[in-house]
């Protein structure tokens, strides 16, 4: 039997893919995280996980982290992106552009230019605090390197609202504010949860910024995982799984998640 | 315009650039003191390149960044590859399958870096497979394809699809037909995958670890350790990567005004 090619055909490979090295190793991971170290099926990682004190107050200490982060980056973003979004000079695009481009500097590099600054500032009189200061570093480099990812689906969002839609609110005879939480934040809503969950997520997990600008005293929930990498595989599966449910329950509560906005500006 | 609205429009910008002022320090200030004499930040002593010099002297970081561009290339080059492919598939699928395809598609993109790394090292070691280049280079494909394939989705939709039934009508094969038809109205995306994925491989630090055969650096795993175990490292390597940041600095924005002006020019030539 000759088989004829299709063009459907042109997805088996992507798909095969995507079955061993991204459906079969969330299983693994679903196997580990309930099983004890004989391969016996037990609740003990999932019942050590939530009963360990010491546990669940760096779980709190990253969420906390994670929600400052977000908030902060949101306050940042939202005028940012909205000023740009609704100005009317030529260009505009070039100063979207200023804002992606720093993304392009490698991740570990541009924390270490962070780490720099914060060497500098702390040497000089009257910053001494800062040198001890490893949680605001923390958040800082965070909110510095996800900027971002929270401004552009934010801004192209923003950017397609109807201009009419304003001035028909403003006729209407609302005022300026208004209209902002009547007209503008429910339509941007989608820009919001986007880049909220990609700013949360990371935040949460991304123990590179804790460990270069916390002096590795800050412990978020990715470090975690990477500490029992090395000790205990069922309870980093443990923890791997209850991050992967949270992802799943976030996307699912925020009523999908729009995957274009993630392409860092390819697009723009 | 009164003044009113001048002061708000002041206002706006100067909101604009303080948090454009703030993204940049960083950036700039390792940029100024690379060209300084010595390896402290804060006092300007003289322009002297030694930190360049450097740089381009230490035979090892050198071997680094440059297995961290090959590396990005080919995980880079799969990955469109595999994903460009799979894209077309999937938009020539029936509704259900490409739905699934999506789905799972969209897990890394969504999912904690560290969870995608840690199921993948923990699978490498299930059925056996040691680490190597090659997991790497899979690791590299789990995060980059995704992103390939969302890069090029929207090309597809857009493209004119009556071409390639023209294309096959006249007599060529639908393999010449992809080709020859769709793949050039689709190349923008391609490319723009391409990119994006070689940026995703050459940020990367997590995946990278997880997946990584013993004793490969990249400019990430090596600046993380340089900065976090300062021990085996003298202030000098530090400061090399002042001198590596605004190299990156520079091609990039060098990158971007170039493909502006392009653009531009293209843009003009439509009209």
């Amino acid at each position: 039997m000759k088989l004829h090619f299709s063009r459907k055909m042109l997805c088996i490979p992507y798909a095969v893919f995507l079955v061993f090295f991204v459906i079969i190793p969330m299983l693994v991971i679903l196997f580990y995280a309930f099983t004890d170290k004989e391969l016996h099926l037990s609740f003990s990682n999932f019942i050590r996980f939530f009963s360990d004190p010491t546990k669940l107050s760096t779980i709190v200490y990253s969420l906390v982290i994670a929600l400052i982060t977000t908030v902060a980056c949101l306050l940042i973003a939202y005028p940012v992106a909205y000023i740009l979004a609704r100005s009317k000079i030529k260009k505009k695009y070039v100063i979207v552009l200023l804002f992606v481009t720093p993304m392009w500097i490698n991740f570990v590099l541009r924390v270490n230019a962070i780490r720099e600054l914060f060497n500098l500032l702390s040497a000089q009189r009257g910053m001494e605090w800062l040198a001890g200061s490893n949680y605001f570093k923390t958040v800082f480099g965070m909110v510095y390197d996800f900027l971002p990812f929270m401004v552009l689906p934010l801004y192209t969002t923003l950017l397609k609202i109807d201009q009419s839609l304003y001035e028909a609110s403003a006729d209407l005879g609302a005022g300026a504010f208004t209209t902002f939480t009547r007209v503008t934040i429910p339509l941007s809503m989608p820009g919001i949860m986007s880049g909220v969950t990609m700013v949360f997520l990371p935040s949460m997990t991304n123990y590179v910024v804790s460990d270069m600008l916390g002096n590795a005293k800050v412990t978020i929930v990715g470090k975690f995982i990477y500490e029992y990498f090395g000790t205990d595989w069922h309870m980093g599966s443990m923890v791997a799984l209850v991050l992967l449910v949270v992802v799943f329950l976030s996307t699912w509560l925020s009523g999908g998640f729009k995957a274009e906005d993630t392409v860092r500006g390819a697009n723009l | 315009m009164n003044k009113k609205t001048l002061a708000v429009k002041c206002l706006k910008a100067a909101f604009v650039g303080l948090v454009l002022l703030v993204l940049y320090t960083p950036i700039l200030l390792l940029a100024v003191y690379s060209f300084d004499k010595t390896d402290m930040i804060g006092r300007f002593e003289g322009f002297s390149l030694r930190h360049y010099a450097a740089l381009f002297a230490d035979a090892k970081v050198l071997g680094m960044i440059g297995k961290t561009f090959l590396l990005a290339f080919v995980a880079a080059t799969l990955s469109t590859v595999l994903g460009t492919a799979g894209a077309l598939g999937m938009f020539y699928c029936k509704k259900r399958v490409r739905t699934a395809i999506h789905g799972v598609s969209q897990i890394p993109i969504i999912n904690a870096e560290i969870v995608t790394a840690l199921a993948l090292a923990i699978l490498f070691v299930v059925i056996g497979v040691g680490k190597s280049y090659f997991t790497l280079v899979i690791g590299h494909m789990v995060i980059c394809t995704p992103f390939v394939v969302l890069s090029v989705m929207p090309k597809l939709k857009q493209m004119d699809n009556s071409l390639y039934e023209a294309a096959l009508d006249l007599g060529a094969s639908p393999m010449k037909a992809l080709f020859r038809v769709v793949l050039p109205q689709i190349i923008p995306g391609v490319i723009s995958g391409f990119m994006l994925a070689v940026t995703l491989s050459l940020d990367d630090y997590i995946v990278t670890v997880y997946t990584r055969p013993a004793g490969f650096e990249t400019i990430s795993t090596y600046v993380y350790n340089a900065t976090m175990k300062g021990n085996a490292h003298t202030a000098q390597t530090l400061s090399s990567f002042w001198a590596l940041t605004t190299i990156i600095f520079l091609v990039i924005v060098l990158f971007v005004v170039l493909s502006n002006l392009s653009g531009i020019r293209r843009k003009e030539a439509r009209k």
